[in-house]
């Protein structure tokens, strides 16, 4: 089953003359829960951002089940099964949370059935979701909101699931749980690419990771490997 | 109280006003402007679904509506044509240029499109007002032909004329509310709400759009062929870009992405304007206040603000109610 899935080669993303990113080459594969480190600012929103069709790279080649996919609109990644959940919980405020979700079954909306079968399945894995399904999304709390974007990207299927930040502006405690869920979600089988800050909570479900600053790969390696590495620990977890 | 202070009554309430209204006016010229509410409320129904559903804003919507109303008159005039013909004719020619015009235009966005249509609308304009062998240039047209008779019911008189226009309101009105409580536009109002949420979560924004413009150009040319057979004669000023401003306005004041705000500001713009006449241009000196004063205290126009007072009224009745039930078990239980 660990066939390459995803293979990103000499990707350069440009902001006009500004060099965003230089030279990433990133590489996921079947199953995996893979996650980006890095600062503010680092490059790791950027990298989705490309991936996920929104920016176009300058050089480079973005691969997804050996098919070339850099260039292909935002919408067609998603068919595909790119799907990215974006940072800061955007969601649709004016609508109701089953709204939320059955708009991230966009993709899908022809086929009813498997929209209520993956809407049962994020209720499961987010309770609170399903209490308050008639409610505005805009009435929700933090982390509430995080669940829903969580949901709602998981609505479409995805195959490579890609999470900006879910711990941004969160308790410590719902951090935790958003964790637990995220490595749920992977060992239900979806693959997952995760950027994060919070190096120690990320690692600690990673298999690999990828450690980016300025626009560029610093580091890869095992989380162990990370984990024990000296400068890491300073830079990232602070013991 | 409660039972009778639904939705459901009061649209039943307004829809017994509008069927009374020809028995109820004090003379013909009333019935007249509230025959062009008609008309003008069907176009703001076609900005609405561009502009408050989706989000960008078109310039070009009055050009659709001088294209239906000449669309609508040369055929009938110069061809001939069955009115009904005709009309059919005008949304179709509207489907097929607004498709045109979109796939272009909507390859930009944000203010850049904006500017883009409003030139769209000029050049629309300037072709009706200078190609005279065709549309009659600044002379217009004259003479358009009343909707043509349907088996035993003839449109010749003034009531049965608003009665023709206030159909096509009422299924504009429901075509509208089919469109936004369905997946469509739950789609539209994705984009409306930020275009690149819309695309992560895989709607093709460019194709989205597009519809949400042939629709609403279509609103508009099709009200433009009603208003050109009701007032029988049509000038290059039909395309002019302040109509299309003021249209904006309806629709700004009346409420953006609201179900009801395209034909309460229309109404109350239309019937504020008539009472006063009498100010000449001096009128602007009021309008120009109260649409500033919306557009800061309620940007959600009037139709936004009757749902929000309407909500905090629920919100605060059931509020009352639960504690009521408090003070009841307490009571009980005491």
């Amino acid at each position: 089953m660990s066939q390459l899935k995803f293979k990103i080669t000499d990707m350069s993303v440009n902001y006009g003359p500004f060099t965003a990113l230089q030279g990433i080459n990133i590489d996921v594969k079947q199953s995996e829960l893979v996650v980006l480190l890095g600062a503010n600012g680092a490059g790791k929103s950027t990298i989705f951002r490309a991936i996920s069709g929104l920016n176009k790279p300058s050089k480079g080649e973005i691969k997804f089940s050996e098919k070339k996919v850099n260039g292909m609109s935002p919408d067609k990644l998603v068919k595909l099964g790119i799907v990215q959940c974006a940072e800061g919980r955007k969601l649709f405020p004016e609508m109701t949370i089953s709204e939320n979700l059955r708009m991230g079954g966009f993709v899908h909306r022809k086929n009813k059935k498997e929209l209520k079968t993956m809407m049962e399945h994020v209720y499961e894995l987010f309770p609170i979701l399903k209490d308050k399904k008639d409610d505005h999304a805009g009435s929700m709390s933090g982390g509430q909101q995080q669940m829903l974007a969580i949901g709602r990207a998981l609505m479409s299927r995805p195959k490579l699931l890609m999470l900006d930040e879910p711990s941004l502006g969160l308790a410590p405690l719902i951090v935790k749980q958003m964790f637990e869920i995220i490595q749920r979600i992977n060992k239900e089988g979806t693959t997952i690419l995760l950027a994060e800050q919070n190096a120690s909570a990320a690692l600690k479900i990673a298999d690999r990771g990828y450690v980016i600053e300025n626009g560029q790969i610093v580091v890869t390696g095992s989380s162990d490997q990370l984990l024990n590495n000296e400068e890491i620990r300073k830079a990232y977890i602070g013991a | 109280m409660k039972g009778f202070l639904t939705k459901r009554n009061g649209i039943l309430l307004v829809l017994i006003i509008a069927l009374l209204l020809p028995f109820i006016v004090p003379n013909e010229y009333v019935l007249h402007v509230m025959a062009l509410v008609c008309i003008w409320s069907i176009s703001v129904y076609g900005i609405n679904i561009f502009t408050g559903f989706t989000g960008n804003l078109s310039l070009a919507h009055i050009g659709f509506f001088a294209i239906g109303a000449y669309t609508l008159g040369i055929l009938t005039v110069k061809a001939d044509w069955n009115f009904w013909l005709a009309l059919l004719a005008a949304g179709v020619l509207s489907i097929v240029l607004g498709i045109l015009v979109g796939l272009i235009s909507l390859r930009t966005s944000g203010h850049f499109f904006t500017i883009f249509t409003m030139c769209v609308g000029y050049i629309i304009y300037l072709v009706i007002d200078k190609w005279d062998t065709l549309t009659g240039g600044v002379r217009g047209l004259i003479g358009i032909p009343n909707p043509s008779r349907i088996g035993p019911i003839t449109f010749d008189s003034l009531t049965s004329h608003y009665y023709l226009l206030l159909c096509f309101l009422i299924l504009t009105i429901f075509i509208t509310k089919r469109i936004v409580s369905s997946l469509l536009g739950r789609t539209f109002i994705a984009i409306r709400n930020s275009e690149e949420l819309a695309q992560t979560i895989g709607i093709s924004t460019k194709k989205n759009r597009l519809l949400s413009f042939v629709i609403s150009c279509f609103f508009a040319a099709f009200a433009g062929a009603l208003y050109a057979s009701f007032v029988r004669f049509i000038g290059p000023e039909v395309g002019a870009i302040f109509l299309g401003f003021e249209m904006l306005i309806y629709l700004v004041i009346g409420g953006l992405g609201t179900l009801t705000g395209p034909v309460i500001g229309t109404i109350l713009i239309v019937t504020l304007t008539q009472s006063l006449q009498f100010l000449q241009e001096y009128k602007m000196l009021i309008f120009g206040p109260i649409l500033l004063l919306i557009v800061i205290f309620y940007p959600q126009g009037i139709a936004g603000a009757i749902n929000k007072l309407t909500n905090k009224w629920k919100a605060k009745r059931t509020k009352d109610n639960k504690v009521k039930e408090q003070q009841t078990t307490i009571k009980e239980v005491g």
